[in-house]
């Protein structure tokens, strides 16, 4: 089967796309970043997903199936053109998908759709709605985009499409939103909070994204690995030193003594937990991580000291 | 930092059945060393200035899902501290009673980390359906905060029970575990409450004491448990049929109440 990822330059995207070769598929990728060292036969297309290149990328690859990662975070950076990726991205790939006769398309979001909030529960299942976009503007994109690929299974039902939510990943890449959070070598904590955080290691978030193009998955699902850890318990095993900080000190001190930058309405993801359940989509792949929560933070942590 | 934990509750801590990695956390974060820390605090209160004494605990489920339900007695959360302490000292194997915790205790720093790691979450359906369907033990206070808002006139009387528990323990064929709580009113005799200063503060209301501050008396206390209840529905009756339920409830721990009251009133 042939497979174009977009994103495929990003750290996880070169991790599928190595599953996916192994797994005998033709893969062609869709990135705006080159990727050098792409693996022999896998043709990236330096574009934009917005633009007309990308659309020759499916006319000329003609792919049956789609993964689509090519969207920004929201925790780390504050990009003019987010909400245009992540939403017209994620619009123009699933047009592209139904103009070309892709058969089957996932959407690689995220568990902060769900948002953090003082009220909200732990252990989100699929069938709940975002909350606190109202305390953090900066995440509507992402819910937008994820709840417009949603809208693919009743406006294409031809096409096999897979939401995933998936939980921060952390790895020997140090790429990813929790891991620019985590550069140190001090960590910012709010005073009086410490929320579990929910990870998994990238390699197992590959593996699952590859399971979920083998078993033809349809519908949303929850993505998660081992259990959930106190952002301190993390922050420790990692080798860093939090950063105990009262909150209305907080907000002024972002961005500055080599503190990590952050938007208004992040503060409450250091405050409060967004921690899923990855039952369902366990249950439907049989997916098994297999780095459990301190496999992954020490991954990460020798390729922080390397 | 580690906290101090005492060697008693350090073994009991050792038999607590739950499901912790080697970090010591649990799935929802429940952390260990803080229970170790918190017990050893809540065993000073419970052995020596209250001097809690429990009755019929026999009657709570050594394992599996249940949920202890009860009145408010005190205008702070004295009541849930010892009915959680005598679940850890007075079980074998230790349990931990998980609190269904009013809302803005969450949004406050350091009430919101250490409930959060010490198994007391925001009362939420979805927070109480998991806890139970993981076998777990609930605490159950139906008054809400218009029970710990009792005067001391007051403090042997229930005010209205919200029926969102009994739905819930139908839906998930939870045994309820009745109790009778005594002495949270003599410990902190409230003659008004604050609702203004406790607005400043992000709390409902402050109590006010003949003595001003809202510190706790070295009142004696008392939990009768009783026998547990198993209604039998599905969680989607109407009103009314889920009413006469919480009101059997209602009656069996007024007669606890009532029951203990003899006792403790004459000592």
């Amino acid at each position: 089967m042939k497979v174009l990822v977009t994103g495929i330059s990003g750290k996880v995207g070169q991790l599928v796309c190595a599953r996916l070769l192994a797994a005998g598929h033709a893969v062609a990728g869709i990135d705006r970043r080159p990727w050098p060292d792409a693996p022999q036969g896998v043709v990236v297309h330096e574009s934009d997903i917005r633009k007309r290149a990308a659309e020759d990328a499916f006319r000329t690859e003609r792919p049956d199936a789609v993964i689509h990662m090519a969207t920004v975070t929201h925790l780390t950076a504050q990009s003019e053109d987010r909400y245009r990726i992540n939403l017209g991205g994620t619009k123009a790939v699933f047009d592209c998908c139904h103009r070309y006769g892709v058969k089957q398309a996932i959407f690689v979001g995220r568990h902060t759709y769900y948002g953090a909030a003082a009220d909200s529960p732990l252990y989100h299942t699929e069938d709940e709605p975002p909350l606190g976009l109202e305390t953090f503007p900066e995440l509507a994109d992402l819910v937008a985009a994820d709840l417009y690929a949603g809208t693919a299974l009743w406006r294409i039902p031809e096409i096999d499409t897979a939401v995933l939510r998936v939980v921060y990943t952390l790895g020997p890449s140090r790429s990813g939103t929790l891991s620019s959070f985590l550069r140190g070598p001090r960590v910012p904590l709010i005073l009086g909070y410490d929320p579990l955080f929910h990870f998994m290691h990238e390699e197992d978030l590959a593996s699952a994204i590859a399971l979920a193009l083998e078993k033809k998955l349809r519908g949303v699902f929850n993505v998660a690995g081992p259990q959930p850890l106190p952002l301190s318990v993390i922050i420790g095993q990692a080798g860093l030193a939090p950063l105990l900080v009262p909150e209305p000190l907080f907000r002024s001190l972002l961005g500055r003594f080599g503190l990590p930058r952050l938007p208004r309405g992040a503060l409450n993801h250091i405050k409060y937990p967004v921690v899923i359940d990855g039952s369902s989509f366990r249950d439907k792949t049989g997916f098994r991580h297999a780095h459990d929560e301190h496999a992954t933070i020490g991954a990460f942590r020798r390729a922080l000291r390397g | 930092m580690r906290l101090p934990v005492s060697p008693d509750v350090e073994a009991r801590l050792a038999r607590l059945e739950l499901p912790f990695n080697e970090d010591g956390v649990d799935p929802y974060g429940i952390d260990r060393q803080r229970l170790g820390f918190m017990f050893s605090a809540f065993g000073l209160f419970y052995k020596s200035y209250f001097r809690c004494r429990v009755f019929g605990a026999e009657n709570i489920p050594k394992r599996g899902r249940a949920m202890l339900v009860g009145n408010h007695s005190g205008g702070v959360a004295l009541d849930g501290m010892m009915v959680i302490a005598s679940c850890f000292f007075e079980l074998d194997p230790p349990r931990l009673a998980q609190g269904m915790v009013e809302k803005f205790l969450n949004k406050l720093p350091f009430a919101s980390e250490w409930s959060s790691k010490t198994g007391q979450f925001t009362g939420l359906p979805e927070h109480a359906v998991r806890l139970l369907s993981e076998e777990r033990l609930l605490m159950v206070f139906p008054e809400g905060a218009r029970g710990t808002a009792k005067l001391f006139v007051e403090r042997y009387s229930l005010v209205r029970f919200g029926t969102g528990f009994m739905r819930l323990a139908l839906a998930t064929k939870t045994p309820i575990v009745p109790f009778g709580f005594l002495g949270g009113g003599e410990a902190l005799p409230t003659v008004a409450n604050l609702e203004k200063i406790g607005r400043l503060l992000g709390a409902p209301y402050v109590p006010l004491t003949p003595y001003l501050l809202p510190v706790p008396l070295p009142a004696r206390m008392e939990v009768h448990y009783g026998e547990p209840m198993l209604p039998a529905g599905t969680g989607n009756e109407d009103d009314h049929v889920i009413l006469d339920k919480v009101n059997a409830v209602k009656a069996s721990i007024a007669h606890l109440i009532e029951r203990g009251r003899k006792r403790y009133e004459v000592q």
